[in-house]
């Protein structure tokens, strides 16, 4: 009797706490917003799913729309997008000379603004001289160690992903267009697989959240579709701008994994076939998340 | 001393007399809290902004005390009255005695 009793307090106090949490709602996103920077360039957030996703997706959608309205804000205005100062300091090592050659990236590619217009949408690319598909950042490593005979940077460390941030400023507003056939197509294949591959302890693909529970919430974290059209991406969290394959990275840590690492083939694939997910979407680096 | 540093102000053109309009400003600087250690575990020193100040034609608008909790690259955003026209100055404090200034010229019409 009186431990039935004591059950059934300890009951009325679990759901006590449950009907709490339940009133705390999670920070409000507006799902519906529609982003428009500098109150002139319209950022495309929704768009009709690519045909080769197959129905996994009706709609896709740039993680934006999933951030608090605060967040959102943050990106709405150049000056207050605070990814633009990185884009600064990129804009000064443009056209700074740098190895053996004494060149700069403005010595073959002048102004960034033309020059770079649309780049960002179309990679990672086939090369066909290499025979392999690039990354933006594999092909500003190839740029530095064989026309300015510079040291290569490291993909994820700031002086990459700042210029890839200069880069990808210039074809904001460009829908994302990787192409997946021909010879790319191997690799986008090898992508694929690893999306869909449980790793780690918690046994999750990419899938599991990203497909199957974007807009659900995962404890404190509200989960978008992991798309990368909005790469580099300015973190609330670490104050930088942050590399799409440290995201990955970052991910797969999450599901209690050993990680591929950064620059690896495996990643690389995996970029280009979560960039094709997001064909249709503008690009929209650098962007601003939590 | 802080390298990188770099200030920037978003300010109106033009105004009528009287109006009061918002004024954005951003400077790059680590911020570095003095509270963090190195890799040698010795202590990194402080280097930050510790003062800030917008003055309308030599009258203060904002005159603002700056501590080590202040996060990198700080933003302020404030609103002033602009009676007639004339100039904007901006000044940031470092902790190594520089001095980072910047002016926005405003026409009253």
């Amino acid at each position: 009797m009186t431990r039935t009793k004591l059950t059934r307090t300890r009951l009325g106090a679990t759901l006590g706490l449950l009907g709490g949490l339940a009133v705390a709602a999670p920070l409000a996103a507006d799902e519906n917003a529609d982003l428009v920077i500098n109150g002139d360039l319209k950022i495309t957030v929704r768009a009709e799913a690519p045909a080769h996703l197959d129905g996994a997706l009706s709609e896709i959608t740039s993680g934006w729309i999933y951030r608090s309205d605060e967040t959102q804000q943050l990106e709405m205005d150049d000056f207050d997008n605070p990814g633009m100062i990185f884009v600064d300091q990129a804009m000064d090592v443009w056209g700074t000379p740098d190895g053996t050659e004494g060149k700069s990236c403005a010595s073959c590619h002048d102004d960034p603004a033309q020059s770079m217009a649309g780049v960002r949408a179309v990679y990672p690319k086939w090369n066909e001289e290499a025979g392999e598909v690039r990354t933006l950042a594999m092909q500003i490593n190839a740029c530095r160690e064989s026309r300015m005979g510079a040291e290569k940077w490291d993909i994820v460390k700031s002086d990459m992903v700042n210029m890839e941030a200069l880069i990808a400023v210039q074809s904001r507003g460009i829908p994302v267009n990787v192409a997946i056939d021909g010879p790319a197509r191997e690799t986008w294949e090898k992508g694929k697989e690893i999306y869909y591959t449980r790793y780690g302890q918690l046994e999750l693909a990419c899938a599991n959240c990203h497909e199957d529970n974007y807009g659900n919430y995962i404890r404190a974290d509200h989960l978008s579709q992991g798309q990368i059209n909005a790469f580099p991406a300015y973190r609330l969290k670490n104050a930088k701008l942050n590399a799409v394959q440290d995201r990955f990275k970052g991910c797969v840590r999450d599901t209690r994994a050993e990680t591929f690492k950064p620059g690896s083939p495996e990643f690389n694939a995996l970029e280009l076939y979560v960039a094709s997910r997001g064909n249709g979407l503008s690009v929209e680096g650098p962007s601003v998340r939590n | 001393m802080a390298s990188g540093v770099k200030p920037r102000v978003k300010a109106p053109k033009t105004a009528s007399a009287g109006e009061v309009v918002t004024i954005k400003t951003l400077i790059s600087h680590p911020m570095e809290s003095g509270q963090r250690k190195d890799g040698n575990g010795n202590p990194i020193p402080r280097s930050i902004i510790n003062r800030f100040t917008c003055e309308f034609n030599g009258e203060s608008v904002v005159d603002i005390a700056m501590e080590p909790a202040i996060s990198t690259n700080p933003y302020f955003e404030f609103d002033a009255k602009v009676p007639e026209s004339g100039e904007f100055k901006f000044t940031w404090y470092d902790d190594d005695g520089s001095v980072y200034e910047d002016t926005s010229a405003v026409t009253v019409s």
